[in-house]
């Protein structure tokens, strides 16, 4: 599987996101300019966290309008898969792929640290590869990661298990419903806060985020059938 | 000259040389024997910042000669961007620390926030990708609105400017003292990884090389920024803004990404590259003239400016962020511009490097300056400032050595857990994403942070230290024990300690007992370099930290970093695996003086600082690293403020295990600071292999038991207490000082 790994101006973990699918998972990846137009030959676009143009104006608002935003969004809409992570995630739900919106954190405050999550649909093309309900741990990074939506959205979510990951036992930026990560109701394009590519190496504390991405693997190609 | 400006005769007359620092002795040096005539108002102002103590260490330099700055080990000792340790296979290690205390004071978020921002083009100048950011912070006591302010704020600062540009901040410290009051300390560190062959140097060589001006635009923010950082601060003064510049990480991101391309991927066009730090244009372009004996013509017009109407005098000394100047071989212009174009990121032909060893300014068509450029660069001069004792080192020397009785353990041990300066900094580093680039192994909160050498079985741990209070007591000792206290906390990571970089923080050098502070603290901080084979690789001077005439504790903050050779070496200071055995390496002495319990219990520091042994130190630092590469050692801890006592509570907190210790002192010893210390657990079946390796350097206190109590008996006394109980003291310390 070849993975597009999307680089704004401002991303930040573009190079760890490659680094995870290209050495740790064993796939192909490369960067993919925002300022490109094509995403020919890729089977799976990433966009990773990071502060694209410097969060001016609102977190994501201003690289939704980057060339290469156009293409993502017809490569979702084909029911290809893609995943964004922090940032991605603002950008996505910026570019409108996505309900609702991310807010500032309850605290104010930027917050580092490794979380606990649940799984709480394991029947999605990103997270086949964990059981339901497993509580994994992953780490955050944000200052702008409370998920908000209203109630008739979040309902609609509840209805479709668009949820796929809950904070579990501490919410750590006031999300609603402790939501960390949703997926879009055709199932092919996925979002979360916390960021999975650091995870998969025990070294570094956790390694419960490789399934994500083999799960990606896994699926690939039933998501388009 | 531009309209309006004060003419030669008036600057001479009015001697307005001397708001800008210079003394009226400088300024005759500058007229009679330099250029033989009256400086101009622009060429006054180049002298006034490239003489300030910030650029030219006029008085510090009789100082830093005292350093080791060579080794093998060592590639590039201090002179350049950053100093630079060879790492093995063709990598080094590139590292530097920088203070940003006098704007940190006035504008505490952008203060802070440009202090990360230029440490890091510092270490990216050198062709290095930045891999690691700590901070040394100081701050009075958190008693009161201002203080509170100042510490929301500069972490604030930190955090922005570190997290946005996407480089982890692993480590560093935070302690309190109402020294600090008026006068925070905000010192980052820098560390960077590069291959040999991709180190750079900040010069301007090859007559008709180009002088290329890349990143943000210049404007009128931070001129005079190291004049202003070369003064102390009274009352009434504190409107000193327009001293301070603003950052932007997202530009620097850009920046960062340009410059690492253009070195890596052009290297046959670049010459040389520099950062527009402290003093701007003016000292980044001299420098680099000046280094590789080259004049230079810079044509001013060319500079891009985002404010209209600047002066010559306005865009040299501007401080505005983000800034590089490169030197690139003619003919290759139009590469380079385009490779900045890509990034959004303006890169500009401003001059050319020229044959004779001139600096030469133009603007709209008129010759502005006309100096020697090693005038500007090379012969500030030097100082050697008298020094005396303070009347306090004898006071101390004669007063009776405290040794408090302590009879309530548990108290004692939660009123030291409570004290801020060892209290958890979780809230504070919990702002600063630790963990992005993907090499953190060792997460802030423990002895050293460690990052993994991605593509080897290497890691690299680092640390900066600094306890002001036992230089107060004594300078010289004091500064040994920096350096020590830093290479303990390498050693329990698993590392070999390579070399420091250092923030000589004193307040003002023009009185003869701090620049004995200085003076004497320089002789410690050298011998420990030499004993622990740590050479002096780069840092930075910060003086006249003062408010009010009241001087802050001479700081000299020592960044270390040391090669941990195996990831398997890598160790933390948490206790592990209940039955692991409990040993104490190091011995134990009534070492209170300037100890956090003597603060506690006296609320100050007085009296004689303990002695302290170098030979002592390296010994037991050599055994434990020993132990800990033969794969004996569960976890390390070292021993600092509130000595044994704390430290076992914080080996214990991290996994709830509880410790069951006996020692045959009185308890008040618990809480001793003799030096050279470590507690560390090992697991029973290594006791014997252990016990050959150490000797009679550690002794078995106990072991990591079930329970979750800290249980404590001494000569005099036994007491316990809950790890849930301590830990929450110790973590709600702060959180609840700051509300």
């Amino acid at each position: 599987m070849k993975f597009a790994v999307i680089v704004f101006p401002g991303s930040n973990c573009d190079r760890d996101m490659l680094w995870a699918v290209s050495e740790i998972l064993g796939e192909e990846a490369s960067y993919v300019r925002h300022d490109e137009t094509s995403l020919a030959g890729f089977d799976g676009v990433l966009l990773p966290g990071g502060f694209s143009y410097g969060d001016y104006l609102r977190c994501g608002a201003i690289s939704r309008f980057s060339n290469i935003m156009s293409e993502v969004i017809r490569f979702a809409e084909e029911g290809r898969p893609v995943f964004g992570t922090c940032n991605g995630f603002q950008v996505l739900t910026e570019a409108g792929l996505l309900p609702g919106a991310l807010k500032r954190n309850d605290s104010l405050h930027f917050v580092c640290k490794t979380i606990q999550l649940k799984v709480v649909n394991n029947e999605t093309a990103f997270t086949s590869e964990y059981r339901q309900n497993e509580i994994i741990r992953v780490p955050i990074a944000h200052g702008e990661g409370s998920y908000y939506c209203d109630e008739a959205t979040l309902s609609k979510l509840k209805e479709n298990h668009q949820i796929v990951f809950t904070y579990e036992g501490e919410n750590p930026n006031g999300s609603i419903a402790n939501i960390a990560g949703i997926v879009n109701e055709k199932g092919n394009v996925l979002v979360m806060m916390p960021h999975p590519e650091r995870a998969v190496e025990e070294l570094l504390g956790s390694a419960d985020g490789l399934r994500f991405f083999q799960s990606m693997v896994k699926n690939y190609g039933k998501v388009t059938n | 000259m531009t309209a309006n400006e004060p003419t030669p005769k008036e600057v001479k007359e009015q001697r307005l040389y001397a708001n800008w620092g210079l003394t009226d002795e400088e300024y005759a040096l500058i007229e009679k024997k330099i250029l033989k005539r009256m400086p101009n108002y622009t060429e006054t102002g180049l002298f006034a910042v490239m003489w300030s103590e910030h650029c030219s260490y006029k008085n510090s330099k009789p100082v830093l000669r005292k350093f080791p700055t060579s080794g093998p080990q060592v590639l590039q000792g201090p002179g350049e961007g950053a100093g630079i340790v060879d790492i093995g296979d063709g990598q080094a290690v590139v590292f530097k620390a920088e203070s940003h205390n006098h704007p940190s004071a006035v504008e505490p978020y952008e203060g802070a926030a440009t202090g990360v921002g230029g440490i890091i083009r510092d270490i990216f100048s050198m062709g290095a990708r930045p891999i690691a950011i700590l901070d040394s912070l100081r701050f009075g006591e958190l008693d009161n609105e201002h203080t509170k302010y100042l510490l929301e704020e500069i972490v604030a600062g930190i955090s922005g400017y570190g997290n946005c540009i996407g480089i982890p901040t692993v480590g560093g410290e935070v302690s309190f003292d109402s020294c600090y009051e008026g006068n925070p300390l905000v010192n980052a560190m820098c560390v960077g990884l590069i291959d040999h062959k991709d180190v750079q140097k900040g010069q301007a060589k090859g007559v008709g090389n180009l002088i290329m001006y890349v990143g943000a635009k210049t404007g009128r923010d931070g001129i005079h920024g190291a004049t202003f950082a070369s003064e102390e601060f009274t009352e009434g003064e504190e409107q000193q803004r327009s001293a301070v510049q603003v950052g932007d990480p997202f530009m620097e991101k850009l920046l960062l990404e340009a410059c690492l391309e253009l070195i890596l991927e052009h290297q046959d066009i670049l010459v040389g590259i520099q950062d527009m730090g402290a003093a701007g244009l003016v000292s980044s372009s001299a420098e680099m003239a000046s280094k590789a004996g080259s004049g230079l013509i810079l044509n001013l017009d060319e500079v891009p400016q985002r404010e209209t109407n600047m002066t010559p005098y306005e865009m040299m000394l501007s401080e505005s962020q983000e800034r590089m100047l490169i030197c690139v071989k003619k003919g290759h212009e139009a590469e380079v511009v385009e490779l900045f174009k890509k990034y959004d990121l303006d890169a500009v032909n401003i001059g050319s490097v020229t044959e004779d060893a001139s600096y030469r300014l133009y603007h709209h068509g008129k010759e502005v300056a006309n100096l020697p450029v090693d005038a500007l660069a090379e012969d500030a001069p030097v100082y050697n400032k008298p020094y005396t004792e303070p009347e306090r080192i004898k006071e101390f020397a004669a007063m009776e050595n405290f040794e408090p009785e302590i009879t309530d353990g548990k108290e004692t041990l939660l009123g030291l857990l409570r004290q801020p300066s060892i209290a958890s900094k979780k809230s504070i580093y919990e702002t600063y994403d630790a963990q992005v680039l993907t090499n953190t192994v060792v997460l802030p909160g423990s002895d050293a942070a460690v990052l993994r050498v991605r593509g080897t079985k290497k890691a690299l741990a680092m640390t900066t230290d600094c306890n002001g209070r036992y230089l107060y007591l004594d300078p010289e000792v004091g500064g040994a024990i920096a350096v020590a206290e830093a290479a303990r906390n390498i050693v329990a990571s698993g590392g070999k300690p390579l070399a420091i970089t250092d923030c000589l923080n004193y307040g003002s050098p023009d009185k003869p007992e701090v620049f004995w502070e200085l003076w004497t603290s320089a002789d410690g901080i050298a011998a420990a370099c030499k004993e622990l084979d740590t050479p002096v690789i780069s840092g930075n001077v910060s003086l006249y930290n003062e408010t009010d005439g009241k001087a802050i504790y001479p700081t000299p903050m020592i960044g270390m970093v040391g090669l941990i050779n195996d990831l398997e070496h890598i160790t933390t200071q948490d206790f592990k695996n209940i039955g692991d055995l409990i040993y104490l390496v190091g011995n134990t002495k009534a070492d209170f003086n300037g100890s956090e319990l003597q603060k506690m219990l006296l609320g100050k520091i007085e009296g004689k600082l303990m002695a302290f042994d170098l030979q002592a130190e390296k010994q037991n630092q050599a055994l434990v690293l020993q132990a800990i590469q033969a794969g004996l050692v569960a976890s390390a801890h070292d021993l600092s403020e509130g000595g044994l006592g704390v430290a076992l509570a914080e080996a214990a907190f991290k996994n709830d295990l509880g410790v069951v210790v006996r020692v045959d002192f009185a308890t008040s010893y618990l809480f001793s600071e003799t030096q050279s210390r470590f507690i560390l657990s090992v697991a029973p079946e290594n006791q014997e292999e252990f016990e050959k390796i150490m000797g009679n350097s550690a002794e078995l206190i106990g072991a990591v038991e079930f329970g979750g109590k800290i249980e404590i008996a001494t000569a005099d006394s036994a007491f316990k207490v809950t790890v849930k109980e301590a830990k929450q003291v110790w973590e709600e310390a702060i959180p609840c000082l700051m509300k």
